[in-house]
């Protein structure tokens, strides 16, 4: 949010805010210091790696990951990046994560419908067979695809790591409807609900995820203490990296950038400089 | 592209063409020994920078349609795919939609300095109708490609887009169908909006062809706004305006690269990211933040077909212009009343943009509940939208036709030569050391 209004007071449009919603309202996301913030910020390898078994181990139960291929993990600036397996499908890292996957297919022989172990070319699977599926086993709910998460929230890895470790007890005088749970910080109304003062209505909404973090819930196998704050931190990084996993290409091609028209514009303001040097005006 | 020519062909080969088709004469004389007045700011390289954003989203848009499926099922999904793996596809998609947004910071940015300096008056009337159309296109354009993507903000915008044409009476919900290809925006819409935001960019480049030549016959308005009396007023415009351009142009690019490698994304709306769902209606539907100021109007009018008028109204004031101002004098500088009401314009279109970026029922200062009147609240956005729209057709419609005969403006420099010999400060570094090279 911050950088966000950082970039348009430099466009002069600083009056230009993001849009606020009507009735909605939500908690603003948590501060969190990441590695990737800024300009020349880059993603932890190891967090990463971390954020990725959480998402393994909890998220992709419920949630698909339709636009991530299984080598993605293994490209220059991922989780599972060794720079000896330029072609990350040859990372025998890779290799053995799609492997644990089970992926439908067509037997080529008797095209028969059949399962086979994955590779690194394939796909994440859908946890589920279809929307519907989806939302019968989570009471009417649609878990959100989460390739573009981070990408497709306001606050992005703020935001997640905030919904994460959010929840709260409903305060007295709200009655949470049945399978769903309070927090402050998704958008929502939750007016209908309130019986007490209709000026102090609590920020916040209604999501239909229980809770999906507890300590040591996921093991963590570089001996990082497993608790609900540094799950989600590193699953809020993962998830941003999975959003758009060029970041660090992006960065260190833009850096070059700058340099090199900063320097031209140097030239170029100095020619003008000469160029014009006889020329009242 | 007008008036005497100096070119003179410099080999056997350029002077067979010269005969046969003048190309390198047209080149050297618009480009190159066009005499440009000589007092030309910052404000006037805005040009130059326009038609570099044109040829960035070309060059960069023609890449995109290589790996872009215009399909309701694949849309999203293909430009995803270009950005995570085709080469440096974020490069070019990034710049593409970044590229939009700049195209209008510049073109905004031209408008206000044609607007100061009345670049709109005779004999310039036609350049700057052309340069309307352009700025007409562009928005169809704009509009349209930010549906290809078919985003949840896409889509939804491109329905209560489309619907204000179904405000016409009669025909209207006709042609709506017709625009639609169906009874919804659907497969058939994206298709056709692809076809066509392939297409506008090109009629736009025809359309900057006119303008670039309408500009070269009267030749360029100046900040003075005087007309060039003689060969003293002027310099070529190469080497003296491609190197200030150039610089220009360099710097802009360097707050353009800003956006697209550290913060791509600042510009758009994260909802757009969330494939296309009919079914669901994002919280808030806003355009992009080059077309607030006329969501604005829009909303601020009750009435929907009124509002559409109104809004189309807001774009037909610049087409109307050269005939509401009538005042005779070009440049702002020389009339420090209509100055004021030039700058109050500028801050009511920034109003604008603020108030379309809102819901109409948000208070402008929180908590405020006393300006209530007759049930409605004057502090609202919609209110501070109606204070604002009225201000900007008034503008038009009132402060300049009648200004232009009340004013009285201060006194115009003889040439432009003038002002400049006359104030000391404005001489340039090493000028004081070769006075006689002067002028």
């Amino acid at each position: 949010m911050l950088r966000k209004g950082f970039a348009l007071a430099a466009l002069g449009l600083a009056f230009i805010g993001g849009p606020t919603l009507a009735a909605t309202s939500q908690e603003e996301p948590k501060a969190v210091h990441w590695s990737f913030e800024g300009p020349l910020g880059k993603f932890d390898q190891a967090q990463l790696q971390r954020g990725y078994k959480v998402y393994r181990e909890v998220c992709s139960a419920c949630h698909s990951m339709n636009l991530m291929s299984f080598r993605n993990l293994g490209q220059k600036g991922g989780p599972f990046y060794d720079p000896e397996f330029k072609n990350p499908n040859d990372n025998p890292f890779v290799k053995s994560i799609a492997k644990d996957y089970q992926i439908n297919d067509i037997d080529s022989e008797t095209g028969d419908v059949i399962k086979r172990p994955g590779t690194s070319a394939d796909r994440f699977p859908n946890p589920y067979p279809n929307e519907p599926a989806a939302r019968a086993s989570n009471g009417g709910a649609l878990p959100p695809d989460m390739s573009d998460l981070a990408k497709a929230r306001e606050g992005g890895a703020a935001y997640i790591y905030s919904i994460l470790t959010g929840y709260e007890e409903a305060p007295k005088g709200m009655t949470v409807p049945t399978g769903k749970y309070y927090n402050p910080y998704m958008p929502g109304d939750v007016s209908g609900f309130w019986s007490l003062d209709p000026n102090k209505v609590p920020i916040g909404g209604f999501i239909a995820m229980p809770p999906p973090l507890a300590p040591d819930k996921v093991t963590f196998d570089d001996g990082t203490k497993s608790t609900v704050e540094q799950q989600a931190k590193d699953v809020s990084a993962f998830l941003t990296w999975v959003s758009d996993p060029k970041t660090e290409e992006r960065k260190s091609f833009g850096l070059a950038v700058m340099i090199y028209l900063l320097i031209f514009s140097g030239l170029l303001y100095a020619s003008y400089r000469r160029i014009w040097a006889n020329v009242s005006h | 592209m007008s008036g005497h020519s100096n070119y003179e062909p410099k080999n056997g080969f350029e002077k067979w063409l010269d005969e046969r088709l003048p190309i390198i004469r047209l080149g050297y004389d618009s480009l190159v020994d066009f005499p440009t007045p000589k007092n030309l700011n910052y404000w006037y390289t805005f040009g130059g920078i326009l038609a570099v954003c044109l040829g960035i989203q070309i060059v960069t848009g023609i890449i995109l349609a290589m790996h872009y499926v215009a399909h309701v099922d694949m849309a999203f999904a293909s430009v995803e795919h270009i950005m995570r793996d085709v080469n440096y596809g974020w490069l070019v998609r990034y710049m593409h939609s970044n590229g939009a947004s700049m195209f209008f910071l510049a073109v905004y940015v031209h408008m206000f300095r044609g607007l100061y300096y009345g670049s709109y008056k005779a004999p310039r009337e036609v350049l700057w109708l052309l340069g309307c159309v352009i700025y007409m296109l562009m928005i169809i354009t704009a509009f349209m490609g930010y549906v290809l993507p078919w985003g949840q903000m896409s889509f939804h915008g491109a329905v209560v887009i489309t619907n204000l044409i179904g405000a016409i009476p009669v025909i209207g919900p006709a042609i709506t169908t017709w625009l639609w290809g169906g009874f919804a925006v659907d497969d058939p819409t994206l298709n056709r909006f692809f076809s066509l935001h392939y297409l506008m960019p090109f009629m736009i480049a025809g359309v900057v062809g006119l303008h670039i030549w309408a500009l070269h016959v009267p030749g360029n308005n100046n900040p003075t706004g005087v007309n060039v009396k003689s060969k003293e007023d002027t310099v070529p415009f190469h080497p003296y305006y491609t190197v200030k351009d150039g610089f220009a142009i360099s710097v802009f690019l360097l707050m353009y690269a800003a956006f697209v490698f550290f913060n791509p994304n600042a510009l758009g709306d994260a909802v757009n990211y969330v494939p296309a769902n009919p079914l669901v209606t994002p919280a808030h539907i806003v355009p992009e933040w080059y077309l607030l100021p006329f969501y604005a109007i829009l909303r601020a009018v009750p009435d929907k077909l009124m509002g559409v008028i109104f809004m189309g109204g807001a774009i037909a004031m610049l087409f109307l212009l050269p005939w509401l101002d009538t005042s005779k004098v070009r440049s702002m500088r020389y009339r420090p009343t209509a100055k004021l009401y030039f700058f109050i314009f500028v801050i009511v279109t920034l109003i604008l943009g603020y108030c379309g970026g809102q819901l109409p029922d948000n208070k402008i200062i929180p908590g405020l509940t006393t300006f209530q009147v007759a049930a409605s609240d004057l502090n609202s956005v919609v209110w501070l939208s109606r204070l604002a729209t009225a201000y900007y057709f008034a503008y038009f419609l009132v402060i300049l036709p009648v200004l232009g005969l009340t004013e009285s403006p201060l006194p115009q420099p003889e040439s432009i030569s003038e002002p400049v010999l006359s104030h000391s400060a404005n001489a340039p570094i090493g000028a004081a050391a070769s006075p006689e090279k002067r002028g």
